[in-house]
């Protein structure tokens, strides 16, 4: 597998398939980990930097089973490429922009990824669709244990695995979940969770948790704690807490929309449904808003004109780096503009 | 446009919104109240920035400290508190230990008051250390259970507790 295969396809978190994926997108945890005996990356100097990263990736390629993985040197990948694994969420901005020996490990379902030398050491992340935090866990667990096994990671007995940034020390886990919720923005209730989400120390982000505007009406709510609190408490939050919460939230939302705004929701899906499947060049953001709405109209059962499969797809499509990698050249705004519109003209008729 | 925040009253608006569901009507909100309501995100990573800018900020009020924290370098990598601030990023693991002074507090105000990891132990960590850290996080459960008056779970908890100790 490589990126080119990986790239016509769409990840299984995107798949719509688990539990309460009405709501949850998508569920994520990361565990960051060190090398005892390296400095952090801030310190490094090219040299080590090298050095460090061949140790992470012969550690971490050991581990990799037959063909279940691949691994990308990021540092040379072109930067259609770098911005791809961004859009699938397999690597952070941070790391497709940096600089120096880094790289990323993909498992090619891409439920599992390992990012070499970004902020930390390492960055094991795994996700999957809907929300099932007991498996990630399970899952990452057992591959953080096998990779102890054969690098020795930066511990201490007070402040647990230690981080390059302090807001990461102990735990060093960040639990992510990804809602969809265009029915409480469209009633104007997304302080209630906000508001539940910051009483329990929790952050939420727009989709990539970067910039100020949440496109698609995607969200992410994650833990900001690492230190005295234990794995299974901060998953237990998201599980048995907040994210139940949200869920019941959006679903009230829905349901309420539906009986009492019915004409104004109708027509919401279904001028989205017009312009995405009649405009002739179009940009990223309104794609997502409306795909956002076309979603909600299928989960309400107001609209059936397209199967998740295609609209999990066009998500990820319609982004910049999708849309370069299928034309195989790159592109500038306006020429994805159109590229776009035909791409979801042609899904949607 | 100059006027208040129609939410809060209280700061000029600086957000203003076009709503038009279910009918079209305007809001004009502060960037505070705004948030709140997720029409906007600020971005993510400033929290720890301006932790240390407020904790730096304190320390320098206090004159009674001779050596201020500015001053604080780690002797295994020569990070400084200066460098940690332009960064975001400490040096090396032991810039947990040099550097203490200023992060303790640091670490502290970031994880609601914790300075004890009660989560995983690496696999090949000492089984001293994993002993230890599995008896802080039993006690404090057991702690919990009481204060929830959970007598059941305090019992097993307990238990735990002294099979851990004595094996």
């Amino acid at each position: 597998m490589n990126l080119d295969q990986l790239s016509t396809g769409t990840g299984e978190w995107l798949s719509n398939q688990g539990p309460d994926s009405d709501v949850v997108i998508s569920s994520r945890i990361r565990l960051a980990r060190n090398v005892a005996g390296y400095p952090f990356l801030s310190t490094t100097g090219d040299t080590e930097r090298m050095e460090l990263y061949r140790t992470l990736e012969e550690a971490v390629s050991d581990l990799i089973r037959d063909d279940e993985a691949f691994v990308v040197d990021v540092d040379d990948a072109d930067e259609i490429d770098r911005q791809l694994m961004v859009e699938r969420h397999l690597i952070s901005r941070q790391h497709a922009t940096g600089d120096g020996s880094r790289g990323v490990a993909i498992w090619n379902d891409e439920r599992r990824a390992i990012m070499m030398n970004e902020e930390d050491h390492l960055r094991i992340q795994v996700l999957r669709s809907g929300l099932q935090l007991e498996h990630l866990w399970n899952d990452i667990d057992e591959f953080d244990n096998r990779l102890s096994k054969v690098l020795d990671f930066a511990y201490d007995q007070q402040l647990g695995f230690l981080t390059a940034c302090p807001t990461n020390v102990g735990t060093g886990i960040r639990v992510s979940v990804m809602v969809h919720l265009p029915a409480l923005k469209l009633t104007q209730e997304l302080d209630r969770v906000i508001r539940a989400a910051r009483d329990m120390r929790l952050a939420v982000r727009g989709m990539f948790g970067e910039g100020t505007d949440a496109a698609g009406d995607l969200y992410q709510i994650s833990n900001q704690t690492t230190l005295g609190k234990s794995e299974a408490e901060v998953i237990e939050q998201f599980d048995q807490d907040i994210i139940p919460k949200v869920v019941d939230y959006e679903r009230a939302a829905r349901g309420s929309l539906t009986k009492r705004h019915l004409h104004q929701l109708d027509d919401r899906i279904f001028r989205a449904y017009g312009i995405l499947a009649n405009a002739r060049t179009i940009g990223t953001e309104e794609s997502l808003a409306l795909l956002s709405h076309l979603r909600m109209g299928v989960h309400t059962e107001r609209f059936n004109g397209i199967d998740f499969q295609t609209l999990s797809d066009l998500f990820l499509h319609v982004q910049p780096a999708h849309l370069q990698k299928t034309a195989s050249r790159p592109l500038d705004g306006a020429a994805r503009s159109i590229a776009r519109s035909a791409l979801l003209r042609e899904r949607l008729s | 446009m100059n006027f208040l925040c129609q939410k809060c009253n209280k700061q000029k608006a600086a957000v203003h919104i076009m709503d038009t569901f279910p009918e079209k009507r305007e809001r004009h909100l502060c960037e505070d109240c705004a948030e709140q309501e997720g029409v906007i995100y600020k971005k993510s990573d400033e929290t720890t920035n301006e932790l240390l800018q407020e904790f730096l900020s304190q320390q320098k009020t206090s004159t009674s400290k001779k050596v201020t924290v500015e001053d604080a370098v780690c002797d295994e990598c020569g990070t400084t508190i200066r460098d940690f601030q332009a960064k975001g990023q400490l040096g090396c693991p032991h810039c947990y230990h040099s550097l203490r002074r200023v992060i303790m507090p640091l670490i502290q105000r970031a994880h609601e008051g914790a300075d004890q990891h009660v989560g995983k132990v690496p696999v090949r960590a000492d089984e001293q250390v994993r002993k230890q850290t599995d008896l802080l996080r039993l006690r404090r459960e057991l702690k919990d259970a009481v204060d929830q008056e959970n007598y059941e779970l305090a019992a097993r908890l307990r238990d735990e507790i002294q099979s851990l100790e004595s094996a």
